[in-house]
C-alpha cells in the first residue's frame, strides 16, 4: 500500500513538468511544419470524441442517478430564474412607483431664515450673535421663472421640466373642514414626464386643462367628501378666499396617505385661486436624460437660478439601498440552491468513481492516462450541469411566464393588472454560467481522484 | 532491433509499511519477440509484482527497464499510458470489460484511444481480432451478458487490438474452471504459434506452464530459473 505514496510524489511531479512540456510543444508547433500539425489536431480531435463517448456511456449507464442530479440543477436554476426575475420586477414595479412621479431635480424656495442678516455686513469682522430671526416666507415663489424655464429648454442634458405651483386649501363639506394641498400643473408636460394620466383613475386628465376652475381628487379625499365626478367643491384658500371648483376626476398615487390629501389643477386654475399671475410658480420639476448626474446638475441649478435644488438620489436614498439588498437576496438565495445542487452532484460522481473504479482502472491500464480519465468525468459533471441547466432555464422562463399572467389587482396600485415579471436576458447569462461553474467544482475533486485512481492497487486487491 | 522486446536491469522494489520487505531483488532478464514466456513462483514469490513493474503502470521500482529498447525511466504518466497503449496488451484475472459498452467497442477502445487508424478500420481490425479467437458471433452483445470463458477471450483480443509487442497476462486462467482454462491457453498458443505473438504470463498452474516455451521461475523475489 505504501506505494501510492512513491505514486503521488510522481503525480506532483508531472504536474509540474507539464508547463514545460507544454512549453516545449508550443516551440515544435513554431517550427512551422503543417503535417505534424495536422496530425496533431486529427489525434487530439478524435481522442476527444472518444472521452465524450466513454463519459456519455458512463452517463447513461447510471440514468436514474443522472437524472437526479440533474434534477438538482434544474430545479436551482428554475427558482433561480424566478426569484430574480420577479424580485427585480417587483423592485422596479415599487422603484416606479416613485422614481415616475419623482423628478430628478426639483427646485423651490424654503421657508427659512435668511441667511444674510444686516447686521453681518455692518460688523464685518466680528462674530455677530443674532437671536430671534424670524423666517421670511413672503415669496414662496421661484423668482425670475420665465428666464429659468426659458434656460432650461435650452439645457442639452434636460429631458423635460414641469412647472407646479402648490397651495395649501381646505375643502368645505357642510360642517366640516378638511385640508388638502392642490397641485397645479401643467397637464401636458406631467403626463410626459411623470406619467399623471396614469394614475388618474376615474374622469380625464385632460378636463382639469380644458374645463375652467376644475380640480381632480385624491381618492381618499373624495371619498370623505363623497364628491363624485361632476360634483362642485368649496375651497378655502389660506388667505380665505372661496372658491367653487368642479371635480373632474380622481386621482391614485397608491399611496393612501398622499391620497387622502393631494389634489391636481391645471396652473392656471391655482395661479387664479391664489390670486397670482400667470409666471407664478412654486416648483419646478426637471427630468434629466442621466438620472445619475442629478446630484450634480441640481448643485449647478441652485447655484445659476438661485433656488433650492434637491435631487433624486438625497430625496429618495432609502429606495436604492431597498433594491440593492432584495436583488443581493434573491442571488444569494439561488446561489445557496445551486451549490446545494452542486454537493448532489459531487455525491453522484464520487459514488460512481467507487463503482467505476475497475472501468477506471482498465482504461489506464489499456493506455488512458490520468488526465483523459479526469476529462471524463470533468464531461460528465459538465453535461449534468448543461442539460440540467438548460431545462432549469426554460421551465424558469415558463414558471415566470405564469406569473406573468396571474392577476394581481391591489387598490394601492392601479397601473399594476398582474404580478410584475422582469424578463432580463441577464438572468438566463448568469443562472447558465453558475450551472456550469458549480458543476465543474462539484465535479473537480472526484475527477481529480478519479485521475488518480492507482490501476495496479484496483487490479491487484481482486 | 535485434528482435528484444523487454529488457530487465536490476530491478529491485520494496514495501515498506509496515516494515521494509524486499519483494523484488536484482531482478534481470530479456524477453526476445515471438517467445512465450511463463512466469512461475509460489504466492508471495514477487511475480505479479514483477509483471506490474513491466506493465509500466508500477513506477515505484530501482534499476531500468527497457521496453522496445526504449527505457521507461523518466517518462511522465501520460508517455507511459502511451507506451501501454501502443506496445503492451493486458489480460487480468479478472476480465475488466467495461459493462456500459458492447463486446466490439470494448475491444475498439484501446485502439481509439491510440488514434491510428479511423474509427472504421478499428472496428474492422476487431471483428477479426474476435474472429480468431472465434468469438465474432458475440461482438454486438452487451460485455455482461457473456460468460466467463467468453469474456476472458474478448479481454484477450482486447490486448491485441493494437498489435502490441507484448501481451501479459496476470493469471489469466486463474477464475476459469478446467474446460475455459484450456480453451484460454489454446488461444495463447495459437496466438504464439499462427501470429508469432510475444506472450508474457504469470502463473501459478504449472500444467499451463509446462506448455509454454519458456518458464521464469521466482522465489522471494529473485529469479530461480530462467
Amino acid at each position: 500500500m505504501n506505494t501510492s505514496e512513491g505514486r503521488g510524489s510522481r503525480t506532483r511531479q508531472t504536474i509540474v513538468r507539464f508547463p514545460l512540456a507544454l512549453g516545449m510543444t508550443a516551440l515544435k508547433i513554431t517550427h512551422y511544419n503543417p503535417k505534424i500539425l495536422k496530425r496533431l489536431f486529427k489525434k487530439k480531435k478524435m481522442n476527444f470524441a472518444l472521452l465524450f463517448d466513454i463519459a456519455k456511456s458512463l452517463l447513461l449507464a447510471r440514468l436514474k442517478q443522472t437524472v437526479v442530479a440533474a434534477v438538482g440543477v434544474t430545479f436551482s436554476i428554475t427558482m433561480f430564474i424566478t426569484l430574480l426575475s420577479f424580485m427585480t420586477g417587483l423592485n422596479e414595479m415599487l422603484d416606479g412607483l416613485i422614481l415616475n412621479r419623482t423628478p430628478h431635480v426639483r427646485m423651490f424656495n424654503e421657508i427659512k431664515p435668511n441667511a444674510n442678516q444686516p447686521v453681518d455686513h455692518v460688523f464685518k469682522n466680528s462674530h455677530n450673535f443674532v437671536h430671534s430671526v424670524k423666517s421670511s416666507g413672503s415669496r414662496v415663489e421661484i423668482y425670475n421663472s420665465g428666464a429659468i424655464l426659458q434656460a432650461l429648454s435650452r439645457d442639452e442634458r434636460v429631458l423635460g421640466f414641469a412647472p407646479r405651483l402648490t397651495t395649501q386649501v381646505f375643502f368645505n363639506d357642510g360642517a366640516i373642514e378638511l385640508a388638502g394641498v392642490v397641485n397645479g400643473i401643467d397637464v401636458e408636460s406631467e403626463t410626459k414626464l411623470f406619467f399623471f394620466t396614469d394614475y388618474v383613475v376615474a374622469g380625464s386628465a385632460t378636463d382639469a386643462k380644458n374645463t375652467a376652475n376644475s380640480i381632480i381628487l385624491g381618492k381618499g379625499l373624495a371619498e370623505k367628501l363623497l364628491a363624485d365626478v361632476g360634483d362642485v367643491v368649496q375651497v378655502t384658500t389660506a388667505q380665505g378666499e372661496r372658491f367653487p371648483l368642479k371635480v373632474v376626476g380622481y386621482f391614485q398615487s397608491g399611496i393612501q396617505e398622499y391620497d387622502k390629501v393631494q389634489c391636481y389643477a391645471s396652473i392656471g386654475t391655482v395661479q387664479k385661486l391664489l390670486g397670482k399671475p400667470a409666471n407664478y410658480m412654486t416648483d419646478i420639476s426637471v427630468k434629466l436624460k442621466d438620472l445619475k448626474s442629478a446630484p450634480a446638475v441640481a448643485k449647478e441649478f441652485a447655484a445659476v437660478f438661485k433656488t433650492e435644488a434637491e435631487d433624486i438620489q438625497t430625496a429618495n436614498s432609502q429606495f436604492e439601498t431597498g433594491t440593492t439588498i432584495r436583488t443581493l437576496i434573491s442571488y444569494v438565495v439561488g446561489i445557496t440552491l445551486l451549490t446545494v445542487a452542486g454537493f448532489g452532484i459531487y455525491n453522484i460522481l464520487n459514488m460512481m468513481i467507487v463503482e467505476k473504479m475497475d472501468s477506471i482502472a482498465i482504461l489506464k491500464a489499456t493506455g488512458f492516462s490520468g488526465r483523459d480519465v479526469n476529462f471524463i468525468f470533468i464531461i460528465i459533471a459538465l453535461s449534468i450541469g448543461f442539460f440540467g441547466g438548460t431545462l432549469g432555464l426554460i421551465m424558469g422562463f415558463i414558471l415566470t411566464s405564469i406569473i406573468d399572467r396571474i392577476p394581481f389587482n391591489t387598490a394601492a396600485l392601479p397601473t399594476i393588472t398582474t404580478y410584475p415579471i422582469n424578463f432580463n436576458p441577464v438572468f438566463y447569462f448568469i443562472g447558465s454560467s453558475f450551472s456550469l461553474v458549480t458543476t465543474y467544482f462539484a465535479g473537480f475533486f472526484p475527477a481529480r481522484k478519479a485521475a488518480r485512481i492507482d490501476p495496479v492497487v484496483i487490479i491487484r486487491g481482486k | 532491433m535485434s528482435g528484444l522486446i523487454l529488457e530487465l536491469r536490476g530491478i529491485s522494489k520494496s514495501f515498506h509499511d509496515p516494515v521494509t520487505i524486499d519483494v523484488l531483488k536484482d531482478v534481470s532478464f530479456t524477453v526476445n519477440k515471438g517467445e512465450f514466456v511463463s512466469i512461475i513462483g509460489k504466492s508471495g514469490s514477487g511475480k505479479s509484482t514483477l509483471l506490474y513493474v513491466l506493465s509500466t503502470m508500477d513506477t515505484d521500482f530501482q534499476g531500468e527497464l527497457l521496453i522496445d529498447g526504449e527505457t521507461t525511466r523518466g517518462k511522465s504518466e501520460r508517455e507511459l499510458a502511451r507506451i501501454r497503449n501502443e506496445k503492451i496488451g493486458f489480460v487480468f484475472q479478472f476480465h475488466y470489460l467495461l459493462n456500459e459498452f458492447t463486446v466490439l467497442k470494448n475491444v475498439m477502445l484501446p485502439g481509439l484511444k491510440l488514434g491510428k487508424f479511423s474509427a472504421q478500420e478499428i472496428e474492422h481490425r476487431a471483428i477479426e481480432r474476435l474472429k480468431t479467437l472465434g468469438i465474432d458471433n458475440l461482438a454486438l452483445k452487451k460485455s455482461n451478458q457473456i460468460s466467463g470463458g467468453e469474456k476472458q477471450r474478448v479481454a484477450i483480443a482486447r490486448a491485441m487490438i493494437n498489435d502490441p509487442q507484448i501481451i501479459m497476462g496476470d493469471e489469466p486462467t486463474g477464475n476459469l474452471d478446467k474446460k475455459n482454462s484450456t480453451i484460454v491457453f489454446d488461444t495463447f498458443k495459437k496466438l504464439s504459434a499462427e501470429l508469432n505473438q510475444t506472450l508474457l504470463i504469470v502463473t501459478h498452474d504449472p500444467e499451463f506452464a509446462a506448455n509454454t516455451g519458456r518458464i521464469i521461475e521466482m522465489e522471494d523475489g529473485r529469479v530461480i530459473r530462467m
